[in-house]
């Protein structure tokens, strides 16, 4: 057992760190504060994640012929702790978080060779096309239909909740390529350019006021036979796969520190009744449970990333840290909530909003986090059954 | 990073466990529960025999210089065991001690007989006043002859009926630091040692000094400068019941997957129900959140790290999530979990019990909250 980490990983984390003084915009996070849903922020974003793209670092984990630097999987683990930390805007993280393990590992040749770099430089952005109006944590009885017709796949349906649909330039996505089949052994995965004709996006205003996600629209939409990710009808086993990459949540407990870090020193300026909140025992004990529970949730992340380092696919501990991790983030969005009190109320980037109204836009936007990629009765759901067997 | 354990701590792991189901079954923990000592020395005999006693004192003194890890690793089957031993009283109340702050002489006299299941040690530091810290101590140690002379009541001392010997923590001086430990047998003349019941039933005792007298070689470390020592120990000793705890709820998480597949109502299995399904994924992040958040402070302390953070926030946790998990498990297996005879409520009270010692969760958390600048 080892829980330190070697004076090569040390160098890295100082040299990322110095990276993000050198590169992010004057007052990052501090006085500057973007709604993550703006044209402005979408602007600096893909522009700052170029430049991380260009460093290799946004897969550094990966083979060099894909884009790659070759690296140990655990310096990916550390660029992704500190990107989070200092919450550096940085787009399309699904690329080399999910959908890229999962080309790498039922690609073609042609098909890594052709996505994986453009992912890896943090050029070419990506669009999940899996959930429907009526498939949602019923994922596998979506109705979005793929037909084979000569060369070509001819795609008709809709998907819901798209992150980035609005601006990614390709979607993976899941369709029904046999009607007949049972429902899990009738869905093939696909990858689709954007700019194919028939495609129409129109984006959802979420509860904090905001669009971050979209309806997709796919209307007689012809793409080449090579879109097909691995073979036709086994799209389920492969989405799990993504999934299983998606949910291992191991940049969640560097988001909640510096949530948490933000309160703490918000706790130790503002008076009331008096005395700091600082000194209050209430809010010690709060703002305590928080950092343990944030430990806590690094320690489950280590545990996920051992098994990728092995190079596995995550199991049931994925799922484990991403339930814990989006629930914590909840609950540190009330215990900030709770410190603020009535200013509490104050809006994102408001007059006389406390941490520039971060803590309102948190508490709206973490009640998304049961919820996307897999509620959090979903998750539990595969805890027990994959991970201690217990029947469906 | 890496959080697996080394190939020698997995052998260690599973001899521990195979030696225990054969030694220490549940029938054993029941017997022991109504036994007059509480514990087998037959079977202590056994555990020196096998090298745990002296599993982390160095070569020199009769041990096997295993690091503060490998203690742990056996702590988590103790737990998983619900061994009834003097283990901890002596080894992490006693020995360490020693080991920290002893001089040579008292190493050499005390380690060797500890390690060969010889000699039985503990510390008697709390008090009436219920806290693990210095103000909490009224006991006192008035210089005579040279020597001392102790007066006071000393409570909730683990295991004082069969210790050769005390370690008293007592005031030498009003103002702190204050505090000065000493070794006193417990044969010695004017101790009073009465047992409490507990709801783990484990043996804690109240232990009475009144006008006891002990020699100048008595003091274990500097006059008036014991609380470190005692400090240093507490850590040691938090983490370690951590690692019990992670025992106990492990077992207790086991018997309810198991328990959820077999039980039949409505026509099927409860483990289908995802109530209940539910309630088990749960107890899977407490679960492992406990064991990872205490080996990794385990393994700040036998690295010699500052650990205060890491141990507070390991205690925090795990006290919670133990209590948790065996509560969870008595709701899975309803009625028949209440009962004595089924096991689960070996495990139930044995957390509870675990999870105050050296302080639960609320002192824990204020200890976190000022490591984290509040």
């Amino acid at each position: 057992m080892d829980f330190s980490w070697s004076p090569e990983e040390e160098a890295f984390r100082q040299e990322i760190r110095d990276f993000l003084q050198a590169e992010l915009p004057k007052g990052w996070n501090e006085t500057l504060v973007l709604d993550k849903e703006s044209d402005e922020y979408i602007q600096v974003a893909r522009e700052f994640t170029r430049k991380v793209g260009a460093k290799g670092w946004l897969a550094a984990h990966w083979p060099p012929e894909y884009g790659g630097l070759g690296w140990s999987f655990w310096q990916y683990f550390i660029l992704q702790e500190e990107l989070a930390i200092a919450d550096a805007p940085i787009i399309g993280s699904n690329g080399p978080k999910f959908l890229g393990p999962t080309i790498i590992r039922y690609g073609t040749e042609e098909q890594k060779r052709r996505h994986l770099p453009g992912i890896a430089k943090g050029e070419v952005l990506w669009a999940q096309g899996y959930s429907e109006p009526n498939a949602g944590s019923d994922l596998a009885s979506l109705q979005t239909r793929a037909v084979q017709d000569g060369d070509e796949w001819v795609i008709n349906g809709q998907k819901i909740w798209s992150s980035y649909a609005h601006y990614a330039d390709w979607c993976f996505l899941l369709a029904r390529t046999d009607p007949n089949a049972p429902k899990h052994k009738g869905i093939s995965y696909f990858l689709v350019d954007m700019k194919t004709p028939g495609i129409t996006v129109k984006p959802l205003i979420n509860m904090a006021g905001t669009k971050g996600f979209n309806e997709i629209f796919f209307e007689n939409v012809r793409v080449p036979k090579d879109a097909l990710l691995g073979e036709k009808n086994q799209g389920w086993y492969i989405a799990t796969t993504t999934l299983s990459y998606e949910r291992t949540a191991i940049e969640a407990p560097a988001q909640a520190q510096r949530i948490l870090n933000d309160l703490i020193r918000y706790a130790k300026l503002t008076k009331r009744h008096g005395r700091t909140l600082a000194e209050d025992p209430l809010v010690r004990q709060r703002l305590a449970q928080i950092a343990v529970e944030i430990d806590v949730a690094r320690c489950l992340a280590y545990r996920v990333a051992s098994t990728q380092a092995r190079g596995e696919i995550p199991g049931p501990e994925s799922p484990a840290n991403k339930l814990f991790t989006s629930e914590l983030m909840q609950r540190l969005a009330q215990v900030g909530m709770q410190l603020l009190g009535l200013y509490g109320q104050l809006e994102f980037n408001s007059r006389w909003a406390p941490l520039k109204g971060k803590i309102e836009r948190l508490y709206l936007t973490a009640v998304s986090r049961t919820i996307a990629a897999g509620t959090s009765e979903i998750q539990r759901n595969i805890i027990a059954e994959r991970g201690l067997g217990l029947p469906r | 990073m890496d959080l697996t354990l080394t190939e020698e701590q997995q052998l260690l792991q599973s001899s521990a466990r195979d030696f225990l189901r054969q030694e220490c079954p549940t029938t054993h923990v029941r017997a022991m529960e109504e036994d007059e000592i509480g514990y087998s020395p037959q079977l202590w005999k056994q555990m020196a025999e096998l090298g745990w006693i002296g599993l982390m004192f160095p070569e020199a003194y009769g041990g096997s210089g295993y690091s503060f890890l490998e203690l742990c690793v056996l702590m988590e089957e103790f737990g998983r065991a619900l061994l009834p031993s003097p283990f901890h009283s002596t080894v992490l109340t006693f020995g360490l001690p020693l080991l920290f702050a002893g001089s040579e002489a008292q190493k050499r006299r005390y380690l060797p007989a500890i390690a060969a299941g010889n000699l039985l040690g503990t510390l008697a530091l709390t008090e009436p006043s219920a806290t693990y810290t210095p103000e909490g101590i009224t006991t006192r140690a008035t210089p005579q002859g040279g020597g001392f002379v102790l007066n006071g009541t000393k409570l909730f001392v683990l295991n004082a009926h069969t210790a050769d010997e005390l370690l008293v923590a007592a005031r030498t001086r009003d103002a702190e630091p204050g505090i000065s430990l000493l070794l006193v047998p417990r044969q010695t003349p004017g101790i009073t040692v009465t047992p409490l019941a507990t709801i783990a039933s484990d043996r804690q005792f109240e232990v009475e000094f009144r006008n006891v007298e002990v020699g100048a070689d008595a003091l274990l470390g500097p006059l008036h400068e014991g609380w470190p020592i005692v400090r240093k120990t507490l850590d040691y000793a938090t983490v370690a019941t951590c690692a019990e705890l992670v025992g106990i709820a492990q077992v207790a998480f086991d018997m309810s997957v198991e328990y959820a597949k077999s039980r039949v109502q409505f026509g099927r299995p409860i483990g289908s129900f995802q109530a209940i399904k539910h309630k088990c994924a749960d107890m899977v992040v407490d679960v492992d959140g406990s064991r990872f958040i205490t080996y990794r402070a385990a393994w700040c302390l036998a690295k010699g790290l500052d650990a205060t953070k890491e141990i507070a926030m390991a205690k925090a946790w795990t006290s919670d999530a133990c209590r948790r998990v065996c509560a969870s498990a008595h709701q899975i297996h309803g009625g028949i979990g209440f009962t004595k005879e089924y096991d689960l409520q070996l495990y139930f009270r044995r957390a509870k019990r675990g999870e105050v010692l050296y302080g639960d969760a609320d002192v824990h958390r204020e200890v976190v909250a000022q490591e984290i600048g509040l």
